[in-house]
C-alpha cells in the first residue's frame, strides 16, 4: 500500500477527494506487477517443496482424498449447521452480557463498589479458567447435581460456558472502548442534567462501541471456531463428525472438509473487519479527528 | 487501492491453485499407491479371519529369530498403548493402575507372552504411550506395534496393518438399574433410548448400524466421558465391549449395571488386533507367535484369567 502524504493543512481531505497524480498511479502499477510476480514465485516454491516430499502421495491419500471428502461432507456439513446455530445464539448473548458487565464496571461512586467488585471478581475468575475446563465443568458437573428445573442438555451448558467465558473477555474490550472516550464527554452529559447511568448509556457507550467494533469482530472470528469445543460434551458438531469419520476410516480428509467450512465462515468476517477498520481510520483522518 | 486489491487477488488465486493441486493430484499416482496398499494387505493375510492366520506359519523360522527382527530400537520390543490404560486390559489391581509394565490385565499379560515367544526377555519390553490419533497418523512410527483394543476393519486395514485377531468381543449395554432400559430384551426396546459411546469404537458403529435408535448417539472422547454423561443423566445408557462393561459397572460408575450383552456382533466378527505401521514386516512374526499361543491354549487361559466373570449376563436379541 502506498502511504498517503503527511497530514498538512490541505492534506487529508484532498487526498481522498481528488484523483491521484500520475506519478502515484505509475508507482501503483509497478507495485502490482512486483507483488504478482513475487506471490506466484513464493507459492510455486512452496508447492514444489511440499509436492517433492517422498511421502506426499501417502499424505495426499490421507488428507486430500476426493472420495473421502465427498463421503464425509454431508455429515460434517450437518454438524457445521449446528456450529452456526450455537455461534449465533452465543454471540448475541455475549454482546449483551458483556456490555452490562462493562457498564457496571464503569460506574463511579462508593455505592456501586460491591457491584464493581463482583464484576471484577467474575472477570478474573472466568478469564483464568481454560474454556475447555469451563465447558467440561458446567456440561458434566451441573447436570450431575440433578437439581429440579435445571436443564441437563449438553448443548445448553456448552453454549452457556462459551457465553460466560467470552463475556468476560468481551467486557474488557468494551471497557477499553469506554475508557477511550474522553472524560469531557461524560462531564458534558452530566452537566446537561443526565444521571450517571444515563450519561453512560447515551453519551459514552455509543462512542465506545464504535471505537471497539474491530476488536469485537476479532472476537466474532475467534468464537466461530471455539464453538467447536462443545464436542467434548458429546455434541455432534462439525469437528466431532469429522473425528468420527477419521476414527472409522483412519483417513483425515474429513478434517480438511471441516476446515474448509470454518474458513468459508470466518474469512469474510476477517476481511470485513479489516475493511471496516480501514474505513474508520480514513474517515477520522479526513475529518481531522475529534 | 487498486494495486493492493490486485495483489490480494493474485495471492488468493495462487493459494486456490495450491489447494486444487493438493486435492487433484494426478490420477495415475493415486491408483499406484492404492494398488501398492492392496498388495501389502493381501501379503499379510487380511487379518480378518482366524483360519487364514494359519497360513502365515509357513514363513521360515530364521526370519523371526530375535536378531533378525526388524524392530524400531534394536534389542528391545517397543510396545505402544493408550494413556492411561484401563483394566481389565492392562494394569489390574490397586497398585498397578496405569502400569502396563506390571504385566497384569489381558493385553498386558499378552504382550509379555508374545515377547517371550519372540525371544525377548521381560526387561526388553518397553512401553510407550500414544493417543488414538497419533497411532493412526501417517508417517514413521516410534514403536513396533500398538495395542489398545483396536477393532480390525477393512477400511482401517488400508491405512495400517493388523495382526491376526487376539480377542473376539461382544457389545454390552450399561445403564442404571432404575432406567427403563435396564430390562431391555430386544434391540427394538432401545429405539427411544439416547445412547452414548466413545469415538473410534465399534460400539459406536454398533449403535448406528445395528440398534439404529431414533436419536443419533452422543459421541465422546473416552469411555470416562461417556460415563460422566451417564452420571449427568444426559444419556440413558452406554455401549461398550463386554470386558470393559465389567470394569465400568464394578469400578467406575457406582450403581450401574450391565443390562445385557448383544446377540448380534458389531462387526462380523468383532475382533481386536495389534496395530502395525503399514507394511511393517514384523506382522508375520507376531502372527506366528500369536498362533503358537493360541494353539498352546495360552490365549484362552489369559481370557479366562482376566476377562471372564462369574454370573449370567442376559442377552439382548434382535
Amino acid at each position: 500500500m502506498t502511504t498517503p502524504p503527511p497530514d498538512d493543512i490541505r492534506g487529508p481531505s484532498l487526498w481522498t477527494s481528488i484523483r491521484r497524480p500520475r506519478r502515484y498511479r505509475e508507482e501503483g502499477a509497478r507495485a502490482a506487477i512486483i507483488a504478482a510476480i513475487s506471490t506466484v514465485v513464493v507459492f510455486a516454491l512452496l508447492a514444489w517443496w511440499v509436492l517433492s516430499s517422498e511421502a506426499w502421495p501417502e499424505v495426499q491419500q490421507q488428507f486430500f482424498n476426493p472420495d473421502h471428502f465427498t463421503a464425509s461432507w454431508p455429515d460434517v456439513l450437518d454438524g457445521f449447521w449446528l456450529n452456526i446455530q450455537m455461534f449465533a445464539v452465543a454471540e448475541v448473548l455475549i454482546l449483551i452480557v458483556a456490555l452490562v458487565l462493562a457498564m457496571i464496571r464503569a460506574l463511579r461512586g462508593p455505592a456501586f463498589f460491591p457491584l464493581r467488585v463482583l464484576v471484577i471478581g467474575f472477570i478474573d475468575l472466568v478469564r483464568g479458567i481454560p474454556i475447555i475446563l469451563l465447558i467440561l465443568l458446567l456440561g458434566f458437573g451441573v447436570p450431575a447435581l440433578q437439581l429440579p428445573g435445571v436443564p441437563n442438555s449438553p448443548l445448553f451448558w456448552g453454549v452457556t460456558a462459551l457465553v460466560i467465558s467470552y463475556s468476560a473477555y468481551t467486557a474488557e474490550v468494551y471497557r477499553a472502548g469506554i475508557e477511550s472516550v474522553h472524560e469531557s464527554q461524560r462531564m458534558a452529559g452530566r452537566s446537561l442534567g443526565l444521571t450517571q447511568i444515563q450519561s453512560l448509556r447515551y453519551v459514552t457507550v455509543p462512542q465506545a462501541i464504535r471505537n471497539v467494533i474491530p476488536a469485537l469482530l476479532n472476537g466474532f472470528v475467534s468464537l466461530q471456531k471455539d464453538v467447536a469445543l462443545v464436542f467434548v460434551l458429546g455434541v455432534r458438531e462439525a469437528v466431532r463428525e469429522a473425528q468420527i469419520y477419521n476414527a472409522r476410516t483412519f483417513n483425515y480428509t474429513a478434517y480438511v472438509a471441516a476446515a474448509v467450512l470454518f474458513l468459508v465462515a470466518s474469512v469474510p468476517v476477517a476481511r470485513f473487519a479489516d475493511w471496516y477498520t480501514e474505513r474508520v481510520r480514513r474517515r477520522r483522518q479526513s475529518v481531522g479527528g475529534v | 487501492m487498486n494495486d493492493n486489491r490486485f495483489a490480494r487477488l493474485t495471492a488468493l488465486v495462487s493459494a486456490l491453485a495450491l489447494v486444487l493441486a493438493a486435492c487433484g493430484g494426478d490420477g495415475a499416482e493415486d491408483t499406484t499407491t492404492t494398488a501398492a496398499a492392496a498388495d501389502t494387505t493381501t501379503e499379510a493375510p487380511a487379518a480378518t479371519t482366524t483360519t487364514e492366520g494359519a497360513t502365515t506359519t509357513t514363513g521360515d523360522g530364521d526370519g523371526c529369530a530375535v536378531d533378525n527382527l526388524d524392530v524400531v530400537t534394536p534389542g528391545q520390543v517397543t510396545v505402544a498403548t493408550g494413556e492411561p490404560v484401563f483394566p481389565p486390559w492392562m494394569g489390574v489391581g490397586d497398585d498397578n493402575f496405569d502400569v502396563p509394565e506390571s504385566g497384569t490385565g489381558f493385553e498386558g499379560a499378552l504382550v509379555y507372552e508374545l515377547a517371550d515367544e519372540l525371544d525377548f526377555s521381560d526387561d526388553q519390553v518397553v512401553f510407550v504411550r500414544t493417543g488414538f490419533d497419533e497411532a493412526i497418523a501417517p508417517g514413521p512410527k516410534e514403536w513396533d506395534f500398538n495395542i489398545q483394543q483396536y477393532s480390525i476393519t477393512e477400511e482401517r486395514d488400508e491405512v495400517v496393518d493388523f495382526s491376526d485377531p487376539y480377542y473376539e468381543t461382544r457389545q454390552a449395554l450399561v445403564t442404571f438399574p432404575d432406567s427403563e432400559y435396564a430390562n431391555a430384551t430386544t434391540i427394538a426396546d432401545l429405539q427411544d433410548a439416547v445412547l452414548g459411546a466413545a469415538i473410534g469404537t465399534t460400539s459406536l458403529d454398533f449403535i448406528e448400524n445395528v440398534i439404529q435408535p431414533d436419536t443419533e448417539p452422543s459421541v465422546y472422547d473416552e469411555n470416562v466421558d461417556v460415563e460422566a454423561a451417564m452420571n449427568a443423566d444426559q444419556i440413558d445408557g452406554l455401549v461398550v465391549d463386554l470386558p470393559t462393561a465389567y470394569f465400568i459397572t464394578a469400578v467406575q460408575v457406582e450403581g450401574s449395571v450391565i443390562a445385557g450383552q448383544f446377540e448380534t456382533q458389531a462387526a462380523d466378527p468383532d475382533q481386536f488386533g495389534l496395530l502395525f505401521e503399514e507394511g511393517n514386516p514384523l506382522v508375520e512374526c507376531v502372527n506366528e507367535a500369536l498362533e503358537t499361543l493360541r494353539e498352546a491354549g495360552t490365549l484362552a487361559e489369559l481370557e479366562e484369567e482376566w476377562l471372564t466373570q462369574d454370573g449370567e449376563i442376559p442377552t439382548i436379541s434382535g
